[in-house]
């Protein structure tokens, strides 16, 4: 995972209240590889692109939303389905945060799984941000993970909360599973006494 | 000091690591794999890593299971067969448990978790799909992960979690006559919002849940993911150890003596405390009918479609005016003019043997006036079906009997709604495009779907049953 400390880019607003992950990426595309040279194209697909791959009128078609890397939305952001795909299509157009009112628990996860910073602020906020983008286009917004902040198109910093583990890892883009492999002891000691204690949960 | 609810007391016996920022590494006692989280052993085998526990994993194809086949051979598109084959052949390399398309245990993954006794009470339950939910109708903390997490899982058989928030939601009262659970939890939905769980574990409770059968349970649980839960449970009571007594690998003997006597205890406290709490009035809930694109867009099948200009935020009004324009409805119309072109009874929401038996009675000397799928949710619901002969009263309906998956509901298996066809569905989804590009879900319970079928638009359920 690629580190995140501070990133600076020009952010799209997406004007979508309970944007579901079906939107995001639709499901015929989950089958793909990940390093399929089409995976950018797969990000909001349906909302994008006409049946005979025609652009459709949607905002992050057009310049300079197109360049967009930071994306404002709207509240429930990722709910539904967990493919964890709606991140890997976000990360192929260099997508690294994502600011909304609220994000689903499972996409927020998966959002800090892959390098991608999840920020939730204020709903207030989060709309001012959008009008903000809408009226001046290509503005760019920057998101500083060490100490929890973006600073919006107008200037003004937000600060938001993370997980300090998660922060941790995304700040060090350090691989999970070797993370927890250092846990290993504690892994193990705790199989014993579980399998001993609560021995009726195992098969 | 307070009580504990279920939720923090089964995440008490599952803690590995605490760590003092909050994060806390939970053990997992059971992971179910669904066919596309090959890509989840894929991406093991790539780091040269191993699993950590194949004898608590099991896998089984369904989203990627066209419901005409009945082994892996007959699927003739590579993109189903594909992640059949791949979960089959890291399962066996890893000495995974699998059940395949030949074995009558395979089918949707939540269906099958408290079929086979793999989901109990008391445990800790994974998997990689957000309907993992349904699972804690038992009494259980289950949840869907991502696919980096269903690896990690594989790997240490451990998760990193923070704790969420306790809600309860009271269900009081008795249901009306011909109302579900169905129709209860897309009321629930309706009244916290898509978004209203967030953040939350919901516990149900109240005297309509108490005397709910368990295949009801699991709809509510299957549908909390919608009201933006992760996890959904349900008490543990006579009801449940009932039905997971004497399941497969549910623990007997000595085992199960220390199970009872470990449930007993399990339930939460009568002073636990829970950060929200939110009562229904069961009397209140009529069968319930969705009219938009997302699952908090539902009315009473008596009810009209949503008029926008009778909504005073001008955030919500677009929204509705959107919906309409997808769903191609006009605002103010009965809901009960509504007519369809498919309908669906399937998905790990509604394939159980109570579900087909609602929707066989309401086929029953009927017929269908639209293409209509019947999908069991495993090999063994299709069994029992057929035992009961309820197959029969689909096919002489002019139904489609089908075999086990996940069908209509993911569009991944052939089984599409087409773009601009509106079906009554009984799955949890009514996103756009979900059942296909284009396609228009109106979600229902089983009965309310056949009832669609056998009059081809949206009908009040009661009024056939009253006919009976």
């Amino acid at each position: 995972m690629e580190p995140f400390t501070s990133f600076k880019a020009i952010a799209v607003p997406i004007d979508i209240p309970n944007c579901d992950t079906d939107q995001i990426i639709p499901v015929r595309f989950v089958r793909m590889a990940q390093d399929d040279p089409d995976y950018p194209k797969f990000f909001l697909h349906d909302l994008r692109f006409n049946e005979d791959g025609s652009e459709k009128d949607f905002i992050f078609n057009t310049p300079p939303f197109n360049e967009a890397k930071i994306l404002v939305t709207d509240v429930n952001w990722g709910c539904g389905s967990s493919r964890e795909n709606a991140v890997y299509t976000m990360v192929a157009n260099g997508i690294r945060s994502v600011i909304a009112p609220s994000i689903a628990d499972i996409h927020y996860n998966n959002c800090k799984k892959n390098g991608v910073v999840p920020v939730v602020l204020d709903e207030a906020v989060c709309n001012g941000m959008r009008q903000q983008l809408h009226a001046a286009p290509g503005t760019e917004i920057s998101v500083d993970l060490e100490s929890q902040s973006v600073t919006g198109p107008d200037g003004a910093t937000h600060s938001f909360d993370i997980d300090p583990f998660d922060k941790h890892r995304l700040l060090k883009g350090l691989d999970d599973i070797s993370l927890t492999l250092e846990y290993e002891e504690d892994i193990k000691k705790f199989e014993a006494r579980h399998e001993d204690v609560s021995r009726w949960m195992y098969p | 000091m307070a009580g504990k609810t279920l939720f923090e007391k089964i995440w008490d016996n599952h803690v590995v690591v605490a760590r003092d920022d909050g994060k806390t590494l939970l053990y997992v006692d059971r992971q179910l794999l669904p066919d596309w989280q090959h890509r989840a052993y894929d991406a093991l085998v790539a780091q040269g890593r191993s699993v950590r526990k194949p004898e608590q994993n099991f896998a089984m194809p369904d989203h990627s299971v066209p419901t005409t086949v009945t082994k892996v051979e007959e699927i003739t598109e590579d993109v189903m067969r594909i992640p059949v084959e791949e979960l089959e052949r890291h399962s066996k390399n890893f000495g995974v448990v699998h059940f395949d398309l030949t074995d009558d245990r395979h089918g949707i993954v939540h269906v099958v978790g408290p079929e086979q006794g793999i989901t109990l009470p008391g445990l800790i339950v994974v998997c990689g799909d957000s309907h993992t939910s349904t699972n804690g109708a038992l009494g259980c903390i289950a949840f869907g992960i991502g696919t980096s997490e269903v690896e990690h899982v594989l790997a240490t058989q451990t998760i990193w979690q923070e704790k969420p928030k306790q809600m309860r939601i009271n269900i009081e009262g008795e249901l009306g006559y011909g109302v579900t659970a169905k129709d209860v939890i897309l009321a629930v939905i309706g009244e916290i919002g898509t978004a209203g769980g967030t953040g939350y574990a919901i516990e149900y409770a109240g005297s309509a849940i108490s005397t709910m059968s368990m295949e009801g349970r699991m709809t509510m649980s299957n549908m909390t993911i919608e009201a933006g839960a992760r996890f959904g449970l349900m008490p543990i009571d006579e009801a449940t150890i009932e039905y997971v007594k004497s399941r497969p690998y549910t623990p007997s003997g000595e085992k199960w003596d220390l199970a009872l006597a470990a449930w007993r205890d399990m339930n939460s406290d009568a002073d636990a405390h829970f950060d929200r709490e939110v009562t229904l009035d069961a009397a209140e809930i009529a069968p319930m009918v969705s009219w938009g694109t997302s699952p908090q867009d539902v009315i009473q099948v008596t009810g009209n479609v949503p008029d926008p200009a009778r909504e005073s935020d001008s955030d919500r009004k677009a929204d509705i005016e959107s919906s309409l324009d997808y769903m191609d409805l006009t605002p103010g119309m009965p809901m009960t003019d509504i007519k369809v072109d498919k309908v669906f009874v399937g998905a790990c929401t509604n394939a159980r043997i109570e579900d087909l038996r609602a929707a066989a009675a309401i086929a029953k000397g009927r017929n269908a006036q639209v293409e209509t799928l019947i999908v069991p949710g495993s090999g063994l619901v299709k069994k029992q079906a057929e035992e009961e002969g309820l197959d029969q009263v689909f096919i002489n309906a002019g139904m489609q009997w089908r075999q086990p998956g996940c069908s209509m509901c993911c569009a991944l298996n052939g089984d599409i709604v087409g773009s601009g066809e509106r079906v009554a569905a009984t799955n949890n989804r009514n996103f756009r495009g979900r059942q296909g590009p284009g396609s228009r879900t109106h979600l229902v319970s089983p009965a309310m779907a056949v009832a669609a079928s056998v009059t081809g638009q949206i009908t009040d359920v009661r009024k056939l049953m009253e006919g009976e």
